[in-house]
């Protein structure tokens, strides 16, 4: 029997299932060995806050989705082009943004009236139209697994676990994909519990298997590896541990050691977790007993000359306001990484949305500056740790970096750097001499000088008392205050000196689309490939937020209409507004706790452009 | 390293201390500087951190490194010190509201921790910086500005707290008794772990003779009771008066058969036990060294980890870091 071979340029593929069918590491393994295959990726896992939501109902439903692709991505895809559905609920929950026409797996094995009960179906969505339109390839999974481990010694609900493994199986034939690198993972994982990796890589196979055996596809599809990939080494990379990793690399370019003052928060809490494994690169990880105590340890740590940072997510970072004043006070560096998520308040901890910008820029009391940057993909967040570092310890000040749910948790192949060219920042420390030591004596970039206990004549007292100028005294004195103030407001603004100005993408007229972090990939996907060819549409994206680049205003003045898509209610564009009032910024909001998609970026521009028309 | 000689002078800062004349840290401040100075620790090695309130501009006014912070936070700030520097000599200026109130969840950390800081508490029983409002040691029924009527909410009692957060040193002295807060603070810089000092001290301003029922000449000696470790719990003009303990009971016997106050006991029962006299009419409150253990040093541990791991899997270069073993090449 030969199968016919259909090739396509990319693939949306969903994994949907309840959140104890292990969706998640079905998708991680579907996405490791992609990478490896050499397509370029992008994934995108929607999960709920719960760790078991009542099994089989709509709030339980994890979802995994990956686009990969023979060339250049940069989002995870709109709508999948193959959905996976291992029971009613998750079906009916990720249905509708299934494209016409696509695939859809079933798993009909939990199709029975108690698992479509749980999942609020009056009718099955397997018989009542809903799946009108659609590709159906009904699979009773359970059954096949139970027939492939009939010799196993587990337990039948043990057994069914495995299940996800014969789905992965079934993806890897359909897509042409190896097994190898699973079955290398499944050895490693259950290392030391044979009937374990026996079972699940038993399903694998079977799954791999059922693909030739029971001609469910028309066809399999390959997607052909990237051929126009930059050479180099590559790894498969989520964005928080490229974030954890650009933090440990900062401290080896700045010549410290790193002290993370930490505190567990969904969804930044896996930054702590890889840096505590990173002891022998001198990174010293404290979970501490709160989030103040997170950010105050850091502190105390960067008085003792260590590179403080701590890590949290919107909520966190309210409680950390005032530590981060008492950093703007003392002058001491200090990387603040705010992994934001769905707010207000608690919200919606596991969704993702950009809404702590005007937080991180304004939210302390009195004029406290503090320089803010937000990262744009999981590769992106380790060049931004770098850069985070890197103002802190140069410019002796607290540096706040955004990342978000979306970037933390998604994947993709990451060209490891050329550490030759990764930017070198060791820190000169003072020396004592016969002069009294002036421990606010500014050099060329106002920054003081970073002098550490332990060192004989550099004794110095530092707190969250207004400093006299040089001395870093006391003081209560009227003008010295308006200078200090004017001082720490010039430093940071300084650091625009140290930034490039931004690159434009696109057209050099017609509409700018504006973005900052996460938002990227779906604006770069929408002007790379606009709704009508030659549409006038550019590209304009923010890494450092503030201080803003230099030449800006000459960028947008190019631009007949400026667009600020966000996942907020517009807090870039108001902050744009208020630095260029000669400009207009027209927002574009969307707080669904989802990120944009590049085909609803596709017709927002496109009716931006015909108005002018 | 050779011990450094000082004098209580060197650690005397050039600025101008600004406590209220007759104020009790005055002589804190001086006990401080005497201890700390002969300790044989260089000054560039002390540390002093605070929060908060009148107690916490102690750091200004010592002539080594220190760090004057925000409310409630030195134990954090002082925890990620001595944890990123084990080397130093790290001591905490803090007061009853800093500590015990806004600073109250990482006190007990800090003490289940047992980081290696000596924690300095000056308990006026008031907010003396914000001009006399109830604090967490304020007793009940106390007038202030915030409790015309008398403070509604129950004390902590500071020593049953710490002891009861796990504390490795506990011990309480009194700004006017020189003497003994030297011999408390000598004993808690040698010790190696948290050391908790309750310093009762008097605010002539907002809570004057708060502690006088138990500290004036003319009612010391029957209203207080020295722990002298191997000593007996005696007391009274002609320490005529001795303590015996059972059961977590403590009763007034002749001195002859007052127990033998030992600190160092496995069972924290007995310090409970004197702490607990606090709240006796009967019995006299104590004073000295409640409890000093020796248990696991948090900033030891930590930094011991760190060792440990760079020991077996080498010092981590930025290579390591980046280009692991699950790297691919591509062209």
């Amino acid at each position: 029997m030969t199968t016919e071979v259909i090739r396509q340029d990319d693939v949306v593929i969903r994994f949907a299932g309840d959140s104890g069918d292990g969706m998640q590491i079905t998708g991680n393994q579907f996405t490791d060995t992609t990478a490896k295959v050499g397509n370029d990726l992008a994934t995108f896992p929607d999960f709920p806050s719960e760790i078991r939501a009542p099994a089989g109902t709509r709030p339980g439903v994890s979802g995994f989705q990956i686009h990969f692709s023979s060339s250049e991505i940069f989002t995870p895809g709109d709508g999948p082009d193959v959905l996976v559905a291992m029971n009613p609920a998750a079906l009916v929950v990720n249905i509708g943004d299934l494209k016409p026409g696509g695939v859809v797996v079933v798993n009909t094995g939990s199709f029975t009236d108690k698992d479509l009960e749980k999942a609020k179906c009056a009718t099955n969505p397997l018989e009542d139209g809903t799946l009108n339109g659609y590709r159906v390839i009904e699979i009773d999974i359970n059954a096949r697994v139970e027939e492939a481990l009939k010799d196993s010694p587990l337990t039948k609900k043990d057994v069914l676990r495995c299940k996800n493994f014969y789905t992965l199986g079934l993806m890897y034939w359909l897509f042409s994909r190896p097994m190898e690198p699973t079955l290398d993972w499944l050895a490693a994982k259950f290392k030391g519990k044979q009937e374990l990796i026996d079972a699940n890589q038993t399903a694998l196979k079977a799954g791999y298997a059922s693909g030739d055996i029971h001609e469910m596809f028309q066809g399999r599809y390959e997607v052909a590896p990237r051929s126009d990939s930059q050479p180099g080494m590559y790894r498969n990379i989520m964005g928080n541990e490229a974030l954890a990793l650009g933090l440990a690399a900062g401290a080896h370019l700045a010549e410290l050691e790193l002290f993370l003052g930490s505190y567990p928060i969904t969804p930044a809490t896996d930054i702590l977790q890889h840096l505590a494994k990173l002891k022998n690169h001198g990174v010293v990880t404290m979970q501490m007993e709160d989030e103040i105590a997170g950010i105050c340890t850091a502190l105390g740590g960067s008085f003792a000359g260590k590179l403080g940072v701590t890590t949290t997510s919107g909520p966190g970072l309210a409680l950390k306001g005032e530590a981060i004043g008492l950093a703007v006070m003392t002058e001491l560096p200090l990387v603040i990484v705010d992994v934001q998520r769905a707010g207000p308040s608690t919200g919606m901890p596991t969704k993702v949305e950009q809404a702590d910008l005007l937080q991180s820029v304004y939210g302390r009391n009195s004029e406290a500056p503090v320089p803010v940057l937000a990262c744009s993909h999981p590769g992106d967040a380790f060049d931004c740790a770098v850069e985070a570092c890197r103002i802190a310890v140069e410019y002796m000040t607290p540096v706040i970096l955004l990342s978000d749910n979306y970037i933390a948790n998604g994947a993709e192949p990451w060209l490891l750097p050329d550490l030759d060219k990764l930017p070198r920042f060791p820190v000169t420390r003072p020396v004592a001499s016969d002069e009294p030591f002036l421990p606010y004596k500014r050099d060329a970039k106002l920054a003081r000088p970073w002098a550490v206990p332990g060192v004989a004549g550099l004794e110095h007292r530092i707190g969250g008392l207004e400093k006299e100028d040089l001395t870093g005294n006391v003081s209560y004195d009227a003008d010295n205050h308006q200078k200090m103030v004017q001082y720490r407001q010039d430093k940071v603004l300084g650091i625009a000196d140290s930034i490039p100005t931004p690159e434009v993408y696109g057209a050099d007229n017609g509409l700018l689309v504006i973005g900052w972090g996460s938002t990227y990939g779906a604006i770069r996907s929408a002007v790379e490939k606009p709704a009508e060819p030659g549409q006038p549409v550019a590209h304009l994206h923010l890494r450092h937020i503030w201080p803003f680049p230099k030449g800006l205003s000459e960028i947008f003045a190019r631009y007949d209409q400026i667009l600020v898509p966000e996942l907020n209610m517009g807090q870039l564009a108001k902050m744009l507004q208020s630095e260029y009032p000669e400009f207009r910024f027209q927002t574009y909001d969307k707080v669904k706790g989802k990120p944009f998609t590049a085909f609803e970026l596709r017709e927002k521009i496109t009716a931006m452009l015909e108005v002018v028309r | 390293m050779n011990p450094v000689e000082l004098k209580p002078k060197d650690l005397k800062s050039d600025q101008e201390v600004r406590w209220c004349p007759g104020c009790g840290d005055y002589s804190i401040l001086n006990s401080a500087q005497a201890v700390l100075a002969e300790l044989g620790i260089p000054r560039e090695k002390m540390c002093m951190i605070s929060g908060i309130g009148c107690s916490s501009r102690f750091p200004y006014y010592m002539n080594t490194y220190g760090f004057h912070s925000i409310h409630g936070r030195a134990l954090a700030i002082a925890t990620g010190t001595k944890t990123a520097n084990p080397e130093l000599s790290v001591w905490v200026a803090t007061g009853d509201g800093d500590c015990m109130s806004i600073g109250g969840n990482h006190f007990i950390h800090t003490l289940r921790r047992n980081v290696d800081l000596k924690i300095l508490m000056f308990n006026n029983r008031i907010y003396g910086l914000t001009k006399g409002q109830y604090s967490p040691t304020t007793p009940q029924g106390q007038v202030t500005k915030t409790s015309p009527y008398g403070a509604v909410d129950a004390p902590f009692n500071p020593i049953e707290l710490a002891l009861g957060a796990g504390a490795t040193f506990v011990a309480r002295t009194v700004d006017t008794q020189p003497k003994h807060m030297k011999e408390v603070l000598k004993a808690a810089a040698e010790h190696k772990g948290t050391a908790f000092v309750e310093i009762w001290q008097n605010c002539v301003i907002f809570n004057d003779g708060a502690f006088k029922d138990m500290t004036t000449k003319d009612v010391r000696d029957d209203a207080l009771v020295d722990m002298v470790p191997g000593q007996p719990l005696v007391f009274g003009k002609e320490r005529e008066k001795g303590l015996q303990m059972s059961c977590g009971e403590a009763k007034v016997v002749p001195a002859a058969e007052a127990d033998v106050w030992a600190c160092d006991a496995d069972s924290p029962v007995k310090a409970f036990t004197m702490a607990s006299l606090d709240s006796r009419a009967d019995l006299p409150t104590a004073l000295g060294v409640f409890r000093a253990v020796q248990k696991p040093i948090f900033d030891e541990q930590v930094n011991a980890q760190v060792a440990m791991v760079t020991a077996k899997k080498g010092k981590g270069t930025l290579k390591d870091l980046i280009y692991t073993s699950d790297a691919w090449q591509v062209g």
